[in-house]
């Protein structure tokens, strides 16, 4: 089937298989290897990109119903060379130890803030309870976020 | 002054790239012409393999082979088993299953094709017909004579047995005024889910004669030579590259029979072949962590002083040995003893086949066990004597200093545990919390306080202690342009050791932080070491990268000091500088790199380049301590756990990178909370799986955990150059029992003075019911 999306920006045009996933379809198709697969059950949320602003488990979608979406991708998120202020509050605060988890932490973690701009430490920890990670024990995941809250609010880059 | 690296709170080098989506996991790699594998598994705990079918399978369009244990036959060897005991049975382990599947999941046959679904869907092909043979579960009834066996060709299902024996047992039976105290413990099994699974893929170019593969591992370097031995290659044909892995935990210390088979496959079909976990594979067929019943015989004075202490733990192998099985329960038995100085001790450790996955290395990997044992034995005492539980640790701690035997024949090289006891006590406010508690149990609420004071054992280790040797290599070369290479023999990922070496060298050769690049597993690339685990890289691997600076500087010196016309002792290495101490003479360290290098005066007896490589060997373990502090509230309607507060105070020696340390910590904690209130792995009788995916196995989540409380104390090890001690497994290590033994502690009125992990709601509220079932008493 054919089927066209927009990722980071950049229109595509693809035939695809229409059982084939979404993930596989961004990481096997467009090359686009920084969404990881932790599960293909929809249970750990490594595999969270944006459709059309909301984050989604991109193993729980085939790819033919993101026809016409846009997508963002870990790999979109900075811009002009400059990290994302999540990306800056998870470097800065320790958020990620394997990495593995962590594009789809960054990820999920955007669309909370996108819908809470000011999430206090139990928001995001419910906010994040779709994505898990094995390593940090999560503490440094919520610092991380708050430092891009913080950052937001003060408009610092 | 010099600028510091050591000590300081720097960010990770390696974070960019993963941040960005840009590192490079195995399954984010494509090579031109690769096939995929997949495997078919056994669905029987233990049956006779009476017939295989791949009819279906082979004909399958864009399948390229179908292979079955037969094939392999001679052409693939065993999966290796390091661990040498006395008397150890070790059964044969063909990568692919023949004549018998032993436990659910094991590899039956594998099928390569040119597409991933392609290869999963022909596996799902594959017709076996099994006998369904009686599936060996339970330790205690598998050590029953007449039992079914696992191995048939084996007497019985005993895989070894080991003896720990001290001191003087006639005395501590005849003396009255002991208190015997009697527990089982049991140690539930566990999934070390790591989030990335297992992959590999193998290459084998035929022209060449080369056999390169990219493997999740901890231990390229091992698993080079076992899988050219596996695949009967010169080792020197073979490499390994370890692309990054997303955690292992001890999972991915290890060789895999899949391993094998994608080898055995590359060089059959002469290109290159994937292999890719999938979740519910991970959860079946990669090794499993603990999985012991522990038998308690405390005996203590009236005052609380344990004069001797006796275990018997029964330690479930699983059907076959992966690459350290049956060495894990030697050291719940080595560290049994914990933080205490008890002269009387006994264990029997009894290694036992089941029809199950392989137990191994997880996260502590055994001495969790042996904490947790040692922990809540320490409580019972308390709880037997109407003692305070700190009370009685106090009453046992050996006197700080270096060197402490212990009656279990090892050595802690440190030992302080009053320091961070004292300031976890004050972290918390205990007596605050135990005067809320007395408050809270007279209106009918349950508030629990836990206590633990671990030792651990780390730093793995001297090499007359480790099967495969316990050194580790580190290189350091200084480039003609003054930027500083850094390789290690050992394979971190995810403990950020890019980071920490950086900041040795940086710091050692007065060079900027930024101007040093660390690289590790390659095989080709790297000089051989041993790996990462046992919370060794940085103790071990650190301390190989410290002398090999210490060789550049030397070096450095000698033709700085011609340069300068002092004497090369005399030298100091500071801010791209190497001057005297009084910084009246100096060289920019970039000048001395090109003497080096251009050779054209060379100082008597130095040989040009700026290349240092240094072995080193550890002379002893480290034994980090520490003491953490749980506090828990129990809903008294449902029966519902909820951690309120966590203190941890650790003492891992001194302190390279604090952010990293709480990292490790973190990390560390939420494993061993996980394992004593929510996780386990269950099978039933029959030998199914009942917690196969995410679903069913409780991994815990953000909103688990309160906010971790966390601090040190730092004294520095004498057993090597830095000081450290390890951190890695600390935080899973002191957390299990101090969470149990608070929930104990808050249903203490009830009387209860033991309940089984994982600490569920319904265990909880049976008990607070008055029916205690069999976790509690
Ligand atoms: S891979 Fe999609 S949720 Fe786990
Ligand atoms: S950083 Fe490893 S799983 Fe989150």
């Amino acid at each position: 089937m054919r089927i066209q999306v927009k990722v980071n920006g950049t229109a595509f045009e693809s035939d695809v298989e229409p059982r084939l996933l979404l993930v596989h379809y961004l990481r096997d198709v467009l090359d686009l290897t920084g969404t990881h697969i932790g599960c293909e059950t929809s249970l750990c949320g490594a595999c969270t990109v944006l459709v059309n602003g909301h984050a989604v488990k991109s193993c729980t979608l085939l790819a033919v119903q993101a026809n016409g979406a846009e997508i963002t991708t870990i790999e979109g998120l900075a811009s002009d060379g400059k990290l994302h202020p999540l990306q800056q509050g998870f470097w800065e605060e320790h958020g990620l130890q394997c990495g593995f988890c962590t594009p789809g932490m960054i990820l999920a973690a955007h669309q909370l803030l996108s819908r809470n701009p000011h999430p206090t430490e139990a928001e995001i920890r419910k906010g994040l309870e779709g994505n898990l990670c094995r390593c940090t024990g999560y503490q440094h995941i919520v610092k991380a976020v708050q430092y891009a809250a913080e950052k937001a609010a003060t408009g610092g880059q | 002054m010099a600028t510091k690296y050591l000590g300081e709170r720097i960010k990770r080098k390696e974070d960019p790239r993963l941040i960005q989506g840009r590192g490079h996991y195995v399954d984010d790699l494509k090579l031109g012409g690769m096939a995929h594998l997949a495997f078919a598994r056994s669905p029987h705990a233990h049956a006779r393999i009476k017939s295989i079918d791949a009819g279906a399978a082979v004909a399958t369009p864009g399948v390229l082979a179908v292979y079955t244990g037969e094939e392999l036959k001679g052409q693939v060897g065993f999966v290796p088993c390091a661990a040498g005991l006395e008397g150890l049975k070790i059964p044969d382990h063909p990568c692919l299953a023949t004549g018998t599947v032993h436990y659910l999941g094991e590899p039956v046959a594998a099928v390569v094709a040119t597409s991933r679904y392609g290869a999963r869907d022909a596996a799902e092909k594959i017709e076996v017909d099994y006998e369904p043979l009686p599936a060996v579960l339970d330790m205690e009834k598998a050590l029953v004579k007449g039992s079914p066996r696992v191995h048939e060709h084996l007497t019985d299902n005993t895989a070894f047995v080991a003896k720990l024996e001290a001191g003087d047992w006639n005395a501590v039976r005849q003396d009255a005024s002991l208190k015997v105290i009697k527990q089982r413990l049991i140690n539930q099994r566990l999934a070390p889910a790591s989030m990335e699974t297992r992959g590999v893929v193998a290459s084998y170019s035929p022209g060449e004669d080369t056999l390169t593969v990219w493997s999740s591992t901890q231990i390229p370097h091992i698993l080079k030579t076992q899988l050219a031995i596996m695949s009967k290659l010169d080792e020197a044909r073979c490499r390994v590259i370890t692309p990054e892995v997303g955690g292992g935990f001890g999972s991915k210390l290890n060789v895999y029979g899949e391993e094998g088979v994608a080898c055995f496959a590359s060089r059959k079909l002469g290109r290159p072949v994937k292999w890719i976990e999938g979740r519910r594979e991970n959860m079946l067929a990669t090794i499993h962590g603990r999985d012991q019943i522990n038998d308690l015989e405390i005996y203590a004075k009236p005052d609380g002083k344990v004069a001797g202490f006796r275990c018997r733990i029964l330690a479930s192998m699983g059907a076959y040995h992966q690459l350290l099985t049956p060495a894990i329960p030697t050291l719940t038995a080595l560290m049994i003893l914990g933080a205490y100085d008890i002269k009387n001790v006994f264990v029997e450790t009894v290694g036992v086949f089941t029809n199950e996955m392989s137990t191994d290395a997880y996260r502590g990997a055994g001495r969790p066990e042996a904490t947790y044992i040692i922990e809540r034995a320490m409580d019972l005492v308390a709880f037997e004597l109407k003692m305070d539980p700190v009370e009685v640790r106090r009453k046992n701690f050996p006197s700080s200093g270096k060197d402490i035997s212990m009656a279990t024949g090892v050595v802690y090289d440190t030992a302080n545990y009053e320091k961070p006891l004292k300031k976890a006590l004050r972290l918390a406010g205990y007596n605050r919390l135990r005067k809320e508690q007395e408050r809270l149990r007279k209106k009918g609420k349950y508030l629990g306080i836990g206590v633990s004071t671990y030792v651990e054992i780390c730093a793995m280790g001297p090499s007359s202690r480790m099967p495969g040797g316990g050194w580790e290599s580190g290189t350091v070369r200084v480039e003609p342009t003054g930027k500083v290479t850094v390789l290690s023999g050992t394979s971190p990922h995810g403990q950020g050791e890019e980071t920490t070496f950086a900041q040795i060298v940086a710091e050692q050769l007065g060079v900027s932080f930024d101007d040093v690049t660390v690289y590790h597993g390659d095989t080709s690339v790297v000089p051989m070491g041993i790996g990462t685990f046992g919370s060794r890289t940085t103790a071990v691997g650190g301390s190989a990268i410290y002398y090999a600076s210490e060789r550049i500087k030397k070096k450095m010196a000698k033709f700085a000091a011609a340069r300068l016309g002092v004497k090369p002792g005399e030298l100091l290495f500071r801010d791209g500088k190497i001057e005297t101490s009084d910084g009246a003479k100096s060289v920019p360290f970039g000048s001395i790199v090109v003497d080096a290098y251009s050779a054209k005066t060379l100082p008597a007896g130095v040989e040009p380049g700026l290349f240092e490589q240094f072995v080193f060997e550890p002379p002893n373990y480290t034994y980090p301590f520490g003491a953490h502090i749980a506090v828990v509230e129990i809903d008294e309607e449902t029966g519902e756990v909820r951690l309120r507060d966590y203190f941890a105070v650790d003492d891992c020696g001194r302190i390279l990178n604090p952010l990293l340390v709480d990292g490790q910590i973190h990390g560390g904690l939420a494993q061993g909370i996980g394992q004593a209130l929510w996780e386990e792995h269950v099978y039933d009788e029959s030998g199914q799986l009942l917690t196969g995916t995410f679903m069913d196995y409780a991994l815990p989540k953000a909103g688990c955990f309160p906010w971790f409380h966390t601090a040190n104390t730092e004294t520095r090890t004498p057993v090597n150059p830095l000081g450290v001690k390890g951190v890695g497994e600390a935080g899973t290590i002191g957390s299990t029992p101090a969470v149990v033994n608070a929930v104990v502690d808050a249903l203490r009125p009830l009387g209860v003075r033991h309940v089984d992990m994982p600490l569920k709601p319904e265990k909880i509220w049976k008990l607070m019911k008055g029916n205690a079932g069999d976790g509690g008493r």
